[in-house]
């Protein structure tokens, strides 16, 4: 029988419920009574530094206030009305590093108002009521293009359709959602939540999603352009950093986004193929999602291995605890020198390094049955706007370098490469479109 | 350990803590348990006439006020007087004070606005043994309608009359338990006086309707669709009952006329507060309710640690302390300068008390790009609105000017003399007499 210890990439190391277990929600939604308690420790701040911490400005103080006197349908009409995606957003933000850093619970008693657990609570009361709180407004006749349906171009396309606008989304996947349907880890994301909420998404009306269309695929710049009263690009960062090691193309050697997105899209997650002993490559948000995911599915020896200190990562104190309290063993500031195996990988070796990246000469293996390659995404795409440093360049409001071309999200320079970001950006674009086909 | 044995109207009990006249103390099972327990002594459930006993509604009779972790913050009722035969109480009385004689059985009682009927029914119960009566001439729903409890309460004509009926009566104490359903308490504590009264305890509950079924349109608790008002206590009505005690301890006529202190007393810290401000001991019922009979023994431990700490070996060094204190407005001293202070290292920014004097006082805050927060000296005003809705103990206090100091605010240096209103230039009364 299959188990932890079987060697090799197999599926099924653990029971099935145990896997159904292992990939549920990571915070069980609150109950009614404790969003009451948690809602009562709001000071419903003056000029509050939690919004102001919030990338998207959430009125935090009151839809906290809205819940505790019993409106959860207005807490979320509150949150949403600036962040349309509030409802992943409640699952996904790091609000140890946003709102609940800057909460001043959290300067006083190291424990802030649960913010986005209370988002969620919100946020659920009126999805489930399958309520959708925005009206479209009438028609502008203006054509804007939205080119990839991740949080970016979702959140300019709602805000751009509730101006009246007919919106046309473009995706290569079949999916809606970008990295919320492809990316996010599972346990954040349960019950098929990114579908649902793309599908809640789009009751606001005016809004044509055409999936397995892709620009440079089919489509250009200037089609859209001459096609569109206005092109939005959220385009996200569709390719994968190299290793640059001896080796890398071994099998078994993967990109950690393509492992996460398969187990997203698992219909089983019994199913899905894990190694004995998995190695996972980077210090972000990815690394940690595809270690501890591989964990979960029954991976006895997971090592995430980050090239620089453990204050370097880009991972949260709360993602890196998470990590370490589902068994991945984390290691610092080793750079992987070559991958070794006969056809498929068995072994990776690394040398440590100091502070500054330089070498130290010494070495050591870990066994592999599976790499994952989580080292950073990269922009694709030729025929795009002015580029610098990797991504569109881009004013405060989204404008590209080309006449009718705004760009946000992931692909765009200026803030983190967070959801909530993507959504703000996203909304601010649109902002923008409009009063541009306004003037 | 501070010695907390007590002396109410030569009643004595083991400590000042009774259960006041209520579900606690309905039948001889709870007051045994309630002797256990550790309380000093009980009013036993209001008694009523021999016959037939009232009824209770047989839906629900309590509505509360809770805090978001449903804390009982306040409690309404609609339940009458005891319900179970009168011959049975009396004979759980006997038996219960036969077993306990050190503590104290105080019997409660509300008959029709009779002679015959008060005279008739005292000594009957006097036979049980029990310490003393408490005349309930509070309870404000359904024996009101009656003709009784608050009806009687409210008319202090009444009260003198019956008081002076049942001292008549006995020889016991007897103990006038007053409404807080009346414009000023000193009319009935005085008419008790009168009538030869030889304590007064207040209060009983407060007319309320706690809340409205928004769906319903019928007040809670909600009995087939429609409700009454209750009688509310715990909690939220101290400051209430505080403040009515006080009146009758610091007013001329009532002075030195012993007083029960009753409503909404949970911890030792609000007995304390009723002691200081003239109650002999202190009722309990509320809190009785919420969480058990336990809650005694931290009563105990913590007046007596608090006696010790402050060196009082008795309660009677405790009661009325607080009582010379208690002033009229007109004599405070109006020469008395204080500036709100706000403690930077305690300060969590969250600006409560900027949004709190900006929109609703003086403008006295400053806020910094940065969200430091300062008081402007030369606008505050010292109302202590900030004081109150910071969430951090002690953050924002109140200093006071020494005298000769400057007061920005008005560039007056401060007086070192006491002045009040009485004096004051701006007082229409002290320019006529000029
Ligand atoms: C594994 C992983 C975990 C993450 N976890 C978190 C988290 O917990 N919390 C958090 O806040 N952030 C997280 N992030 C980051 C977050 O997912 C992104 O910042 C966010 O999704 C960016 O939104 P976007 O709309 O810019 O891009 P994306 O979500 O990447 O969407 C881009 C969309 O564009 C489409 N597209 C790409 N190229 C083209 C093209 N040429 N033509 C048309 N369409 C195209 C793609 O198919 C995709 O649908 C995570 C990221 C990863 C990879
Ligand atoms: C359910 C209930 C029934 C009561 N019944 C009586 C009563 O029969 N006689 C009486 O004098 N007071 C009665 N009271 C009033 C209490 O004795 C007491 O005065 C009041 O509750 C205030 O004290 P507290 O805040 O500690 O509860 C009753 C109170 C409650 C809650
Ligand atoms: S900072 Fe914290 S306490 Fe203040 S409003 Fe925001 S959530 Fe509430
Ligand atoms: S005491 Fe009153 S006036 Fe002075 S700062 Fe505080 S709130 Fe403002
Ligand atoms: S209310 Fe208190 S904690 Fe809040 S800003 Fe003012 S002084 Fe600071």
């Amino acid at each position: 029988m299959t188990s932890q210890m079987t060697p090799g990439v197999v599926a099924g190391r653990l029971a099935k419920e145990v896997i159904d277990d292992n990939f549920a929600d990571l915070h069980a939604p609150l109950d009614g009574h404790e969003a009451m308690v948690a809602a009562d420790r709001c000071y419903f701040c003056h000029d509050a530094p939690c919004i102001t911490a919030c990338p998207t400005d959430i009125d935090i103080p009151l839809f906290i206030r809205q819940i505790a006197s019993g409106t959860p349908e207005a807490a979320a009409k509150t949150i949403l009305s600036q962040n349309i995606l509030g409802g992943m957003c409640a699952r996904v933000c790091p609000t140890e590093t946003l709102c609940e850093q800057a909460c001043v619970r959290e300067a006083a008693e190291g424990k802030p108002v649960k913010i986005g657990e209370l988002q969620r609570f919100a946020t659920d009361a009126l999805m489930d009521a399958n309520v959708h709180p925005f009206e479209r407004g009438s028609s502008t006749g203006k054509k804007v293009a939205v080119v990839g349906a991740g949080p970016a171009g979702l959140s300019c396309a709602h805000r751009l359709a509730s101006k009246g606008h007919d919106v046309v989304i473009f995706d290569p996947r079949p999916k809606a959602g970008g990295l919320n349907e492809y990316g996010i880890a599972t346990y954040k994301s349960v019950d098929n939540f990114a579908a649902r909420e793309v599908g809640w998404l789009l009751q606001i009306g005016g809004i044509t999603v055409e999936t397995g269309k892709s620009l440079g695929n089919g489509i250009t710049l200037s089609d859209l352009t001459s096609e569109f009263d206005a092109v939005f690009l959220g385009i996200g960062l569709g390719g994968v950093n190299a290793l640059r090691c001896d080796g890398e193309d071994k099998d078994g050697v993967l990109d950690a986004v393509d492992f996460i997105a398969d187990l997203r899209q698992a219909s089983e997650f019994g199913t899905v193929e894990i190694g004995r002993d998995v190695v996972v490559i980077g210090g972000g948000m990815t690394a940690v999602d595809a270690a501890v995911q591989a964990k979960l599915l029954g991976a006895l020896n997971v090592s995430l291995v980050y090239r620089r200190g453990k204050d370097r990562m880009n991972a949260s104190d709360f993602e890196q605890d998470l990590a370490a309290s589902k068994g991945v063993r984390i290691i610092t500031n080793a750079s992987p020198r070559g991958v070794i195996g006969n056809g498929s990988v068995r072994e990776i070796e690394f040398e440590y390094t100091d502070d500054d990246l330089a070498p130290t000469g010494e070495t050591f293996r870990l066994a592999a049955d599976q790499v994952f390659k989580a080292i950073g995404q990269t922009l694709v795409g030729d025929d795009l706007p002015d580029i610098d440093r990797g991504k569109i360049t881009v004013t405060e409001t989204g404008r590209t370098s080309v006449a009718g071309v705004w760009a946000g999200g992931d692909c765009a320079s200026g803030g983190e490469d967070l959801t909530v970001t993507a959504v703000a950006e996203g909304r601010d674009a649109a902002e923008d479109i409009h009063a541009a086909l306004s003037a | 350990m501070a010695n907390l044995e007590s002396e109410f109207v030569g009643i004595k009990s083991p400590n000042p803590f009774w259960l006041a006249s209520a579900p606690p103390t309905d039948k001889e099972y709870n007051v045994r348990r309630a002797f256990e327990a550790g309380w000093g002594g009980v009013v036993w459930k209001t008694l009523g006439e021999e016959g037939p006993p009232v009824v209770n509604v047989n839906g629900p009779r309590y509505g509360a006020i809770h805090g978001a972790d449903r804390r009982l913050l306040g409690l309404n009722n609609i339940e009458l007087i005891t319900d179970r035969p009168l011959e049975v109480n009396l004979e759980e009385m006997l038996r219960v004070k036969r077993d306990y004689p050190d503590h104290a059985l105080v019997a409660s009682v509300m008959v029709p606005c009779e002679e015959d009927s008060w005279k008739k029914i005292l000594p009957m119960i006097a036979e049980t043994g029990c310490d003393g009566f408490e005349l309930n001439f509070g309870c404000p729903h359904g024996m009101a309608e009656r003709g009784m409890g608050s009806a009687v309460g409210q008319v202090p004509d009444y009260i003198e009359m019956v008081a002076r009926w049942c001292k008549e009566a006995t020889d016991l104490p007897v103990i006038v338990k007053l409404t807080p359903n009346i414009t000023n308490i000193l009319y009935p504590a005085e008419a008790a006086k009168r009538g030869g009264a030889d304590a007064v305890s207040l209060i009983n509950t407060i007319n309320s309707i706690t809340s409205v079924n928004l769906d319903s349109f019928a007040p809670e608790p909600t009995i087939d669709g429609k409700g009454t008002h209750g009688g509310y206590c715990g909690p939220a009505v101290k400051p209430i009952a505080l403040n009515m005690v006080a009146e009758i301890a610091r007013n001329p006529e009532t002075h030195g006329l012993p007083i029960s202190g009753i409503g909404g007393v949970t911890t030792w810290r609000d007995a304390a507060e009723f002691m200081a401000l003239g109650a002999g001991n202190v009722q309990v019922c509320t809190a009785a309710m919420t969480y058990g009979f336990k809650i005694v023994q931290e009563m105990i431990s913590g007046l007596s640690q608090y006696m010790d700490e402050k060196g009082m070996t008795s309660t009677a060094d405790l009661v009325g302390r607080a009582v010379p204190n208690v002033t009229d407005w007109q004599n405070l001293n109006l020469n008395h300068v204080t500036k709100a202070r706000i403690n930077q290292d305690l300060c969590i920014s969250c600006g409560r008390c900027y949004a709190a004097c900006e929109d609703t006082s003086h403008q006295a805050i400053s806020i910094s790009e940065d969200r430091v927060f300062d008081v402007k000296d030369d606008e505050c005003v010292a109302c202590n609105l900030c004081v109150n809705v910071c969430p951090v103990d002690n953050c924002i206090t109140m200093e006071t000017l020494a005298p000769g100091a400057m007061d920005e605010r008005t560039g007056q240096p401060v007086e070192a003399d006491y002045g009040n209103w009485l004096g004051h230039p701006n007082n229409p009364s002290v320019q006529a007499a000029e």
